[in-house]
């Protein structure tokens, strides 16, 4: 058995204990036991295991789809663009999600997840297209710098105008303001399920063309060389992180740094080939967001704090490491 | 006189006329309208009854205060980008407001509200950040872009700090907070308008001191040592008056994004002058805050504050910039 294999067993293991943590631990602390027999024993009228099924169930598993759609993202937008410091949130995908949501709920009327939805994936999808085209204007192709600002100048214009919305018209945005929060609490199982298939064909895809970004990420003129299909592979990238992030930012809210720290510490752990980055993707960033959830519900007792939050906090660290190293831009 | 001079002479007559103008019409505008001829009667007018109420004391502060601070935050700008020697080096990207944001949250949910105690913790608050930043930025020189997402990174922790000391507040601490860190010119009257302009006034006249030593940077800093300038004794004055411009600004109407990154740079293009303009620059960011607010206050369907119309504005204008500069490195 390789290296990479055992490293990834653990990973599930490590995974399997933070779902344990996010099922057990809150507000109101249930013991691994209890919650063991709100899931199989069947007692279903304490209190204790209606918590256990309505909130931190559902919770737990929006938290363990939208983490590995946003590092599963994240990875293709780095190996896409070869820029480490792209993330669906930097880059303003997921601000053109919120936005596009934004319009559906007030300009619109439209209230359910269902509805919303397709608005999430476009406004991902507008975003990312027009993030990488402004990105990539000039001789020296897309630079990472150029594509960063542009992401974060592109967020800050969205999220101005989401915010002003929502100042106008409080009562319209009530449903948007706890959506927006990025925080996983009360969102139960009518706003995860229809997403789901969705970010499953995202991460499918995204194993497909692990092989032609691996061969992309020497140098378009030599993937072509090498028989990748460069233009494709782009396009279904494109697809693919609009899908999971738009996915993820649906069900979640907008959530940034998840996927800039992922595929990172993927990378860091399996080194540059890009199917196991993925696949390290897959697990480790439902952990992040898991452990981000948890530590929100904790430092704020009995209040919390939203995951969104906790994970900017944890991730921004890790941007200012990545500019400070040397070869920054050698990805 | 030279061209350059003689445009620049132009450009800031044209600007001081266009705030004029912009200025009447907002003195005019709003729930109770008045014609250009009704306002210079109330303004000038010793018994203008309750139209002189009105343009004297409910809209005059509101348009004082735009155009001054406008131009307090323009300056403060001209002089991060002339430092850092970078057209996004301004104080508003690397983390400077957000930074005040934080030091003023602390100070309210700790000490209380008080005009005061909230402007020294704004002040603090943004003199850490900015020397936080500065310091994770440098690595054997400094970069404009290592800079600039640090700046970026450092605002995003700080945006959860803000957010967890917000969730932590009592309600009412909290409701304050908010409207404050959006950025609003619509709560501060006289009282606190004239002492802010007290300040900033002293803050401009020292500016004009040192433009000659910032003249003589933007040229490097061997030929400002060649000038005969101490070169860093006079960065780290120009920097700490810069951070001061700002500083004043954000305790009094909460962090207002983006004025300071556009309008030495509108200015630039303006004028056409080779260094930044600092008059054009103050006339220009002078013009842009009032042009946001009347916006945020007239033109959107329910009022907004002044700096979510700015953030829009200054986040479009940096796309622009981005796509205009697509041919030179950053």
């Amino acid at each position: 058995m390789s290296v990479r294999v055992v490293g990834l067993t653990v990973a599930v293991l490590l995974l399997a204990v933070t779902v344990a943590a996010s099922i057990a631990v809150g507000s109101r602390d249930i013991a691994l036991d209890v919650v063991w027999q709100a899931l199989f024993g069947g007692a279903a009228d304490s209190t204790d295991s209606i918590v256990v099924l309505d909130s931190r169930l559902p919770r737990t598993a929006i938290a363990i789809t939208a983490g590995l759609a946003l590092a599963v993202a994240g990875a293709l937008t780095q190996a896409v663009t070869r820029n480490p410091l792209a993330d669906p949130g930097i880059l303003g995908v997921t601000s053109g999600s919120a936005f596009a949501v934004a319009i559906a709920v007030g300009v619109l009327g439209i209230t359910t997840v269902q509805g919303y939805l397709w608005f999430a994936f476009g406004g991902a999808l507008v975003a990312t297209v027009v993030v990488y085209a402004i990105g990539s204007i000039g001789r020296e192709g897309t630079s990472p710098v150029r594509l960063t600002l542009t992401g974060v100048a592109l967020g800050a214009v969205l999220s101005g105008i989401v915010s002003a919305m929502l100042l106008a018209d409080p009562e319209g945005f009530a449903a948007m303001r706890a959506w927006e929060s990025g925080s996983l609490e009360g969102r139960g199982w009518a706003g995860f399920v229809p997403v789901v298939p969705f970010v499953v064909v995202g991460c499918v895809l995204a194993f497909v063309i692990s092989r032609s970004l691996n061969a992309i990420a020497l140098g378009d003129d030599l993937a072509a060389s090498l028989g990748a299909r460069v233009r494709v592979t782009r396009t279904l990238a494109i697809v693919a992180v609009s899908l999971l992030a738009g996915g993820a930012t649906a069900i979640a809210g907008p959530i940034a740094f998840v996927g800039l720290m992922i595929p990172h510490v993927a990378r860091w752990m399996v080194g540059p080939d890009q199917r196991w980055i993925v696949a390290y993707s897959l697990v480790l960033g439902p952990i992040l967001l898991l452990a981000a959830d948890v530590v929100g519900r904790v430092v704020l007792r009995p209040g919390e704090l939203p995951a969104g939050i906790v994970t900017a906090c944890i991730g921004a660290p890790v941007l200012i490491a990545l500019v400070r190293r040397q070869k920054a831009f050698g990805l | 006189m030279s061209a350059v001079a003689q445009r620049e002479l132009v450009v800031c007559g044209a600007l001081a006329l266009a705030i004029v103008l912009l200025a009447v019409v907002a003195l005019g505008t709003g729930d109770y309208p008045l014609s250009v001829v009704e306002v210079a009667r109330a303004m000038f007018a010793t018994d203008g009854g309750f139209d002189t109420t009105i343009v004297l004391e409910w809209r005059l502060p509101r348009v004082l205060v735009a155009l001054v601070f406008g131009a307090a935050l323009a300056l403060s700008g001209a002089i991060f980008q002339s430092v850092t020697r970078n057209p996004l080096g301004s104080p508003d990207i690397i983390g400077f407001a957000t930074g005040s944001y934080t030091g003023a949250l602390i100070v309210l949910t700790l000490v209380g509200d008080s005009y005061v105690s909230t402007a020294v913790g704004a002040v603090g608050g943004g003199l850490v950040t900015a020397a936080v930043v500065y310091l994770l930025a440098y690595r054997r020189g400094m970069q404009g872009f290592r800079l600039i997402i640090v700046g970026i990174a450092v605002t995003a922790i700080l945006h959860s700090v803000n957010t967890w000391l917000l969730l932590r507040a009592q309600v009412e601490v909290a409701m304050a907070a908010s409207i404050w860190g959006a950025g609003s010119i619509s709560l501060v009257g006289w009282d606190e308008a004239l002492p802010a302009f007290a300040v900033l006034a002293v803050l401009a006249a020292t500016v004009i001191v040192l433009a000659r030593g910032m003249r003589q940077l933007e040229l490097g800093d061997d030929a400002a040592k060649a000038h005969g300038l101490r070169v860093e004794p006079a960065r780290l004055a120009l920097l700490v008056v810069g951070v001061a411009l700002i500083a004043v600004v954000t305790a009094s109407s909460g962090p207002i994004a983006f004025v300071a990154l556009a309008a030495p740079q509108i200015a630039t293009r303006l004028t056409k002058s080779a260094g930044l303009p600092l008059v054009a620059s103050a006339l220009t960011g002078a013009f842009l805050l009032l042009a946001a607010d009347f916006v945020a206050q007239h033109l959107l369907p329910s009022a907004v504050p002044v700096g979510m119309v700015t953030v829009v504005i200054g986040g479009l204008y940096l796309i622009g910039l981005l796509i205009g500069q697509a041919r030179k490195p950053l």
